[in-house]
């Protein structure tokens, strides 16, 4: 334990000290009042830490014996992770600030959260695996649950805690008997023991349930249960945050779990990948189709967007994990400006979350309306939008690979998908009159995430912002 | 003599009553809490037995991290729980049902 280990980690000692100095802040002084300011001071240091790290220079190195790894796929990462972070905590702040949910706490929970995050996206080690994975978790089952007096927001929270300690315990478990028959938990390790006739039965069973807690916390079919009542029963700014920051780190940890621990033998979790791949698009794309709800149907949405990244991490090869990086970094972005838009809908001023409340926006609200609609194409993936060139790279990669099957499931699922984002516009464009119109009321935060948003999702198919290039210098750094 | 696949049996055992107090039990959700210690416990015993047999410390070093992280997952479980009661009256798994799933 040298000092160079210290300056690998330093941006996330860094953020867990802010957090504890903002808890006893906000402990020792006027509480609530200053959760306003706490908010934009925390997404301040989000964006700060993401500039820094993601200058922070080339190359790879590990601390504390291999077991955090800070290379170009965890940089890629946690710039995501970062400003997505902050992304949400400055639109929802006007939200909570109306329904009086504007505690102090709820920046420090996110910040934690952010933690981490950062350590499962760098963990190369079973323990740094776990300990940033439950220090999310832990951090979200009580974000889940903020707005107390609540039966929903608690429900959502109990759910949450139920069915995430269910998957920690089958992840840990795995972890177990990966450590058993590997002998050891650094991930480097645990390859060096698979050899050419692949991994011994006990290996593999742990394997399995490795894959099984990390598909629950990326909400892939079958362990997606709690996703929509999750989603549904949060307040808004948090159903926000659970659908972008932490998607994104177990999507990489799956990914680093994945290619570091089991690269030897891609034969062997490619096909679970893969199936949990296909079931999650089919359902999410026929279940959502009944949903009235927009925060059970972003539930949907999601675990469908999630089948569309397994694949691309089910093909195994730099090709693939690229295209799960492009995938997820547009699929947050267009889910900042969704829920920009989201936390926006009310009626005198209690939130609205049904869909035929959107009727015939589009005539009291042209502009906002055509900024959802090119959204809602771009979720379903219709070109020229960059959800497009999302879901292109992931299934070109999944063909490469040998999975064309998939990729022509994803082709039909995609399909089905379509309808229930283009049902939205429908709404908005040639929906009743409804009898009382939605407010006008969207803060200037929120209108600048949603045609920010919009806006990107038109420019990307152009130039891709460049995002391909820094999603391939993070694969190459994965899966050499 | 006792041995390793003794000690992976046992485990096994009560992780699976740990899964089916979680799936089966239709009563109480304190009894969901008691279910997820069982299962964390039941890894704790794979991760000492495997770490003595192996000659290796690193599994004993692992479960430490997994008892402290259990005391801070029960901690808010039951925090959850009781903001829970306060907003619904009671605790019954059949009553955790405002949300159809």
């Amino acid at each position: 334990m040298t000092s160079a280990d210290f300056v690998t980690v330093l941006p996330e000692v860094l953020l867990a000290v802010y957090a504890m100095a903002a808890l006893l802040f906000g402990v020792y002084t006027t509480k609530d009042k200053v959760a306003g300011t706490l908010v934009v001071t925390t997404a301040a240091v989000l964006v700060v830490l993401a500039l820094w790290v993601g200058t922070a220079g080339e190359g790879t190195s590990a601390a504390f014996g291999g077991a955090f790894i800070a290379d170009g796929f965890a940089r890629f990462a946690k710039v995501i992770i970062l400003l997505s972070g902050a992304g949400v905590l400055l639109m929802g702040r006007d939200y909570m600030e109306r329904h009086n949910l504007l505690r102090f706490e709820y920046p420090i929970l996110i910040s934690l959260a952010t933690v981490g995050m950062m350590m499962m996206v760098s963990a190369g080690d079973l323990m740094a695996l776990y300990m940033g994975l439950e220090l999310q978790s832990l951090s979200l089952y009580v974000v889940a649950s903020l707005r107390r007096d609540s039966v929903k927001s608690t429900e959502a929270g109990l759910k949450y805690f139920v069915l995430g300690a269910l998957s920690s315990g089958l992840l840990l478990y795995g972890a177990s008997l990966v450590y058993g028959y590997a002998g050891t938990t650094v991930f480097s390790g645990i390859i060096s023991t698979i050899g050419e006739d692949g991994m011994a039965t006990g290996l593999l069973i742990g394997l399995v349930f490795l894959i099984t807690g990390l598909a629950f916390k990326v909400s892939a079919v079958p362990f997606h249960m709690w996703t929509p009542d999750v989603y549904e029963g949060s307040p808004t700014p948090v159903t926000a945050f659970f659908a972008t920051a932490p998607k994104m780190a177990a999507m990489a940890l799956f990914a680093r779990v994945m290619l570091d621990a089991f690269g030897a033998a891609p034969g062997d979790w490619g096909q679970i990948v893969a199936l949990l791949a296909l079931l999650s698009m089919f359902l999410g794309a026929i279940a959502a189709i009944g949903q009235q709800n927009i925060k059970r149907l972003m539930a949907y949405s999601s675990i469908a967007h999630m089948g569309f990244a397994l694949m691309g991490l089910a093909a195994g090869t730099e090709t693939g994990v690229q295209a799960m990086l492009i995938y997820m970094a547009i699929y947050i972005a267009m889910n900042l400006g969704t829920f920009a838009f989201i936390l926006g809908m009310q009626r005198d001023g209690q939130p609205v979350t049904d869909i035929s409340a959107l009727s015939m926006y589009s005539v009291e609200y042209p502009g906002r309306a055509a900024a959802v609609a090119a959204l809602m194409f771009s979720l379903a993936g219709v070109p020229p939008l960059l959800g497009f060139a999302g879901k292109f790279a992931v299934l070109n990669a999944a063909v490469d690979a040998g999975y064309a099957w998939l990729a022509i499931g994803g082709v039909i699922a995609s399909v089905i998908g379509a309808f229930y984002y283009l049902r939205i516009v429908f709404y908005m464009y040639f929906g009743d009159k409804p009898d009382v119109a939605l407010d006008g009321t969207m803060t200037l935060t929120g209108r600048v995430f949603l045609t920010g948003s919009a806006l990107v999702m038109l420019a990307g198919m152009v130039t891709m912002l460049g995002v391909d290039e820094l999603a391939l210098g993070a694969a190459q750094a994965l899966v050499n | 003599m006792i041995g390793l696949e003794h000690y992976l049996g046992v485990a096994a055992a009560l992780f699976v009553i740990g899964i089916f107090g979680i799936f089966l039990n239709r009563k109480n959700v304190i009894v969901i809490l008691m279910s997820i210690e069982l299962m964390l416990l039941s890894v704790n015993i794979n991760l000492v037995a495997f770490s003595f047999f192996s000659g290796d410390l690193v599994g004993q070093v692992f479960t430490m991290f997994v008892l402290t992280v259990a005391a801070a997952e029960a901690a808010i479980g039951l925090a959850i729980l009781v903001c829970f009661f306060r907003a619904r009256g009671t605790i019954a798994v059949e009553d955790v049902n405002v949300m159809k799933g």
